[in-house]
C-alpha cells in the first residue's frame, strides 16, 4: 500500500530502486572487465606466503547476476514496487482503503480476498443446507458433526475443554445441565449472542452465616450433613436474596420455592450434583460471599449463522449421544 | 577505489560499510513515516489507559512476545482463527509494538474480550486449569505483587515520555494514572493489557 503524504515520496522510491538496480550493473560490467593474465596475484600476502589471484569472475556466475538484474526489471513491470506504481497485474496481497475518518474497509481484488472467497464459495452451499436442517437431525449427521468439531476445537476448547467437560467456572457441555437452557434453539442463542453471568456478592454477611447457607446448599445434594448449620442456613438462604435468581418461577410470578436454577438469569440449579465451580464447601463459601463474575462471548459476528448453527448441533450431540 | 585500499584502511571499511546499510534503509524504512497507512492511527484505536500501559510493562517484561506474537497475517487461515488481519494503523499508539515473531502460543492481536477477565486470571496463575495440553508457563506470582510497586511505580513520567513521541495522553489522565492502579495487581493490570488487544477491529465488542 502506498499512500505517501506527498508525490517527492514516489520519486525518492522510484529514484532509489533504479539507481540501486543501476549501480548493480555497473558493478558487475566493471568486475567483468578484469582480464585474465596467468600467475596474477591481488598483490598482499597473509601469514607469509598465501597470495590470492586476482582473476576475473567466472562467466556462468556474472552472467547469473546479469539474470538477476533482468529478472527483476521483470518484476517491477509486473508488481507492485516503483513508488505508487501498482504493477501491470495489480497484485497485492490485501487491500484495504483508508477512509478520512480511519475507517478500514476491505476491497476486492487482493490476494486475500480472492482466497477468502474461493473457499466461501464452496463453502456457503454446504452451510446454508446445514442451516435449512433443525439442530437434533444435523447432530446425527457424521459430516456435520466432523465440521462441527473442528469449529468446536478451533473456537470452544480454550475454556470448555477439547473434550467439552470444561472446567472449573467453565460450564460442561456433555452433561446435559444447562445454566441457560438445554432446547436447540436456547444453545444457538448462547452462542450467538454470548451470555454474562453474575452472582452478587454477599460481603456484608457474616463469615458463619455464609458458612451456614453454603451447608445448606451443599445438603440439596447430600454433600453436607450438618444438621444445624443445615437449619440455621435454610432460614438465611430464605431470608436473603438467593431465591431471586435460583427460583425458576419467580420471574413468572409462581414461586416454587425451591433453587432448581432459572435459565432466564444463567443461575445454576442448587439441587443437583453440578458444580460450576466446586462442591468444597470453602468454595462454594467464596462464592456466596464474593460473588461471580463470568462471561461467554458471542460469535455471531465472527462466525456468521451457518458455522454457529452448526457449532450448536455439535454442542446438542455431545449431551444426546 | 582498489580493494586493498579499503581492506587496509579500517575507518573507510567502516564508513562503506554504513554507507550500504543507510542506502537500504533510505528505501526500505524511511518512506514507512510519510504514509497515511502507517502513521494515522484507525478510526476508533484507543490509547492505552494507566492500567493497559502498567500491563503492557508486565507482558514485556514477562518476555510474552517471545511464544505470542501480535500480528494476523492477510492470511484467510489466520482471519478464521483469530478475526481481522492486522493494519498498520492499529499500532501508531505502540512504542515499540509488540509484534514478535514466534507462535508457539497462538497470535494475540484481537484476543481482546475473546475470553472473560475470569479466565484470563485462570489461565495467568495455572494454564492447565482450563487448557489441559497447555505447555505454557504459570504466572502465578503476578497475583502477589502490586502494580504500583513494579510496573506502575512511574506510569505518569511513562505517559508523559510517551506523549513526547505523539501519544495524545491528556493532563488530566497522566494525574490520575496513579490513582487508577491504586490496589491493582501485576494480574489484574496485565488482564486489563489483554482485553483491549485488537479492539479496533475485533469481532467481540
Amino acid at each position: 500500500m502506498s499512500d505517501f503524504t506527498s508525490e517527492f515520496w514516489n520519486f525518492y522510491v522510484i529514484g532509489i530502486v533504479v539507481l540501486s538496480l543501476l549501480a548493480c550493473l555497473i558493478l558487475l560490467w566493471s568486475q567483468g572487465s578484469v582480464t585474465y593474465t596467468a600467475g596474477k596475484t591481488t598483490g598482499h600476502a597473509w601469514d607469509e606466503d598465501l597470495e590470492e589471484y586476482n582473476n576475473p569472475m567466472p562467466k556462468w556466475w556474472s552472467l547469473l547476476f546479469y539474470l538477476t538484474v533482468v529478472f527483476s526489471v521483470v518484476y517491477l513491470f509486473f508488481f507492485p514496487g516503483l513508488g505508487k506504481y501498482q504493477g501491470y497485474l495489480n497484485w497485492s496481497s490485501a487491500k484495504y482503503s483508508l477512509g478520512a475518518d480511519g475507517t478500514v474497509a476491505n476491497q476486492a481484488g487482493s490476494k486475500y480476498q480472492s482466497e477468502v472467497d474461493t473457499v466461501n464459495r464452496k463453502l456457503e452451499p454446504t452451510l446454508n443446507r446445514y442451516l435449512a436442517l433443525d439442530i437434533p437431525t444435523l447432530a446425527k449427521d457424521p459430516k456435520a458433526m466432523e465440521m462441527g468439531q473442528r469449529l468446536f476445537q478451533s473456537y470452544c476448547i480454550q475454556c470448555h475443554g477439547s473434550d467439552a467437560k470444561g472446567s472449573k467456572g467453565f460450564p460442561n457441555l456433555t452433561n446435559d445441565d444447562w445454566q441457560w437452557g438445554g432446547e436447540p434453539e436456547q444453545i444457538e442463542a448462547t452462542i450467538a449472542g454470548g451470555r454474562t453471568a453474575a452472582m452478587t456478592p454477599h460481603t456484608d454477611m457474616s463469615d458463619e452465616t455464609v458458612k451456614d447457607i453454603a451447608n445448606y446448599v451443599l445438603s440439596l445434594s447430600g454433600e453436607s450433613s450438618d444438621s444445624e448449620r443445615i437449619a440455621r442456613g435454610e432460614a438465611a438462604f430464605r431470608n436473603s436474596d438467593c431465591l431471586t435468581c435460583h427460583d425458576p418461577g419467580i420471574m413468572t410470578g409462581q414461586p416454587t420455592g425451591v433453587p432448581s436454577g432459572n435459565i432466564l438469569m444463567g443461575a445454576p440449579n442448587l439441587t443437583d450434583k453440578v458444580w460450576l465451580y466446586s462442591r468444597n464447601p470453602e468454595v462454594v463459601a467464596d462464592t456466596i460471599k464474593n460473588g461471580r463474575n463470568n462471561q461467554m462471548p458471542g460469535w455471531e459476528g465472527f462466525l456468521g449463522k451457518g458455522k454457529v448453527h452448526l457449532l450448536a448441533a455439535y454442542v446438542y450431540s455431545q449431551s444426546h449421544k | 577505489m582498489s580493494q586493498e585500499k579499503i581492506e587496509k584502511n579500517v575507518a573507510l571499511l567502516i564508513v562503506c560499510i554504513l554507507l550500504a546499510v543507510i542506502w537500504g534503509g533510505l528505501l526500505e524504512i524511511t518512506p514507512l513515516f510519510f504514509q497515511t497507512s502507517t502513521t494515522t492511527p484507525v478510526k476508533g484505536l484507543a490509547v492505552y489507559d494507566a492500567e493497559s500501559l502498567a500491563g503492557r510493562e508486565v507482558y514485556i517484561r514477562e518476555g510474552c512476545y517471545n511464544c505470542h506474537s501480535q500480528m494476523i497475517r492477510p492470511f484467510r487461515a489466520e482471519t478464521e482463527r483469530y478475526g481481522h488481519y492486522s493494519v498498520a494503523g492499529e499500532f501508531v499508539f505502540d512504542h515499540p509494538f509488540q509484534w514478535g515473531s514466534k507462535r508457539t502460543g497462538p497470535d494475540l492481536h484481537r484476543v481482546g474480550g475473546r475470553y472473560s477477565n475470569e479466565w484470563h486470571q485462570a489461565h495467568l496463575f495455572n494454564p492447565r486449569d482450563v487448557v489441559p495440553e497447555s505447555n505454557m508457563p504459570s504466572y502465578f506470582w503476578l497475583a502477589k505483587t502490586k502494580a504500583l510497586d513494579t510496573v506502575g511505580r512511574d506510569i505518569d513520567a511513562k505517559m508523559r515520555a510517551l506523549r513526547i513521541v505523539g501519544v495524545p495522553y491528556t493532563d488530566e489522565q497522566i494525574s490520575e494514572a496513579r490513582a487508577k492502579l491504586q490496589g491493582k495487581t501485576e494480574a489484574d493490570v496485565l488482564v486489563a493489557y489483554l482485553q483491549g488487544l485488537g479492539k479496533t477491529l475485533s469481532n467481540f465488542q
